[in-house]
């Protein structure tokens, strides 16, 4: 097996991932499907730094999650802000400025 | 030099049953991420694909990388997922209808378009020279070699890293404080409140629900002296559910006394 086949997977779970930001509209899945695609790039880089031999890459994939856990605790924070005042986590109900 | 792009040669067979067991389920869950009406059910499907991703880092020579992502990722960033998912509302399943017209159509058109431009793109990609393998960079262990780099090449990255954290917990602290607008009414404040109303008439506290002997659930409103139902005996967010049983199949000139006169 090439190593290679990882870049697939991970070239497809990204695009999955971006269809899902842009077809759900439940704020918490297109969080998650963000996730998705963070994930898909971290597994890029540690097979990249298997292709590569060293370990550069595997020490951007951790940045890439430390960044991540970053996110997803200022990212759910906004959404639980918004549901408090709104009653609502869909994407479409927050769009106060088009009126 | 290889003809065939990033030919890594050929890896150990276990790891290419591993690999073709693995990732169509991955591909599979990720889909159904899409795919499925619950929010919750789209987070056990990411809590798989987040398992699957560690055992693809553990199985490519990233040990330490694999651990955190089962601690970090299907640990805390799913479970806190999950915590948000319980607190907005478990049943809060996404409406499928499309809001934007076309859209749908579009965003496939392009996946597919993007994703058959990756994949070509990568078979085509040549490296130009065989590819090495992690092994010998590991060879005093992943954990040692990838504290080498961070606490070397990448100490600066490292330390920002460390701001970052901290201005997101601060960040999330910020948000999540929720403001009082008005005082807590105190128990004298709603006593005053109750005897300065209109209407004196629930100023004892309103009835209390149920057809007394008869039925006393509190989904019953209890009768008023005409026999009509009162209303304001039923709990309001009963009233707004829709659970509230008709008092009149309780009333008293329905029961059936022909066993008192017989004796």
């Amino acid at each position: 097996m090439d190593a290679a086949n990882y870049l697939y997977l991970s070239a497809l779970l990204f695009t999955i991932g971006a269809v899902g930001v842009v077809v759900r509209r439940n704020a918490i899945v297109v969080f998650m499907c963000i996730e998705l695609m963070l994930n898909a790039a971290n597994l890029s880089f540690v097979t990249f730094s298997r292709i590569n031999g060293d370990l550069n890459g595997q020490v951007v994939a951790f940045f890439t999650m430390v960044v991540a856990a970053c996110e997803v605790v200022v990212g759910l924070a906004i959404i639980v802000t918004i549901y408090r005042s709104r009653r609502s986590a869909s994407v479409d109900d927050a769009s106060l400025l088009r009126r | 030099m290889n003809e065939v792009a990033l030919q890594v040669g050929q890896t150990a067979a276990p790891e290419a049953l591993l690999f073709w067991i693995l990732a169509p389920l991955t591909l599979i869950a990720a889909l159904g991420m899409l795919l499925v009406k619950k929010a919750v059910h789209s987070a056990i499907l990411m809590a798989f694909v987040m398992i699957a991703l560690a055992i693809f880092y553990i199985a490519q020579g990233a040990p330490f990388l694999g651990i955190v992502q089962i601690v970090v990722y299907t640990g805390a960033v799913m479970m806190l997922f999950l915590f948000i998912l319980m607190l907005v509302g478990v049943d809060s399943s996404d409406s499928l209808t499309e809001t934007i017209r076309g859209l749908r159509p579009i965003a496939i058109t392009a996946a597919v378009g993007f994703g058959g431009l990756m994949v070509s793109l990568l078979s085509r990609a040549t490296l130009g020279r065989s590819a090495v393998g992690v092994e010998a960079a590991n060879s005093d262990g992943n954990v040692e070699g990838i504290a080498q780099l961070l606490f070397s090449t990448y100490v600066w990255p490292f330390e920002v890293v460390s701001a970052l954290l901290i201005t997101a917990a601060l960040g999330a602290m910020v948000l999540a404080h929720h403001h009082r607008i008005q005082e807590r009414p105190t128990q004298r404040q709603l006593s005053i409140d109750r005897f300065r109303k209109d209407s004196l008439a629930t100023a004892a506290g309103l009835p209390a629900p149920g057809v007394f002997a008869r039925h006393n659930a509190v989904d019953v409103p209890a009768l008023l002296p005409d026999g009509s139902p009162a209303p304001a005996s039923i709990n309001a967010s009963l009233k707004a559910r829709g659970d509230v049983l008709d008092s009149s199949r309780f009333e008293l000139g329905t029961v059936d006394t022909s066993a008192d006169e017989e004796k």
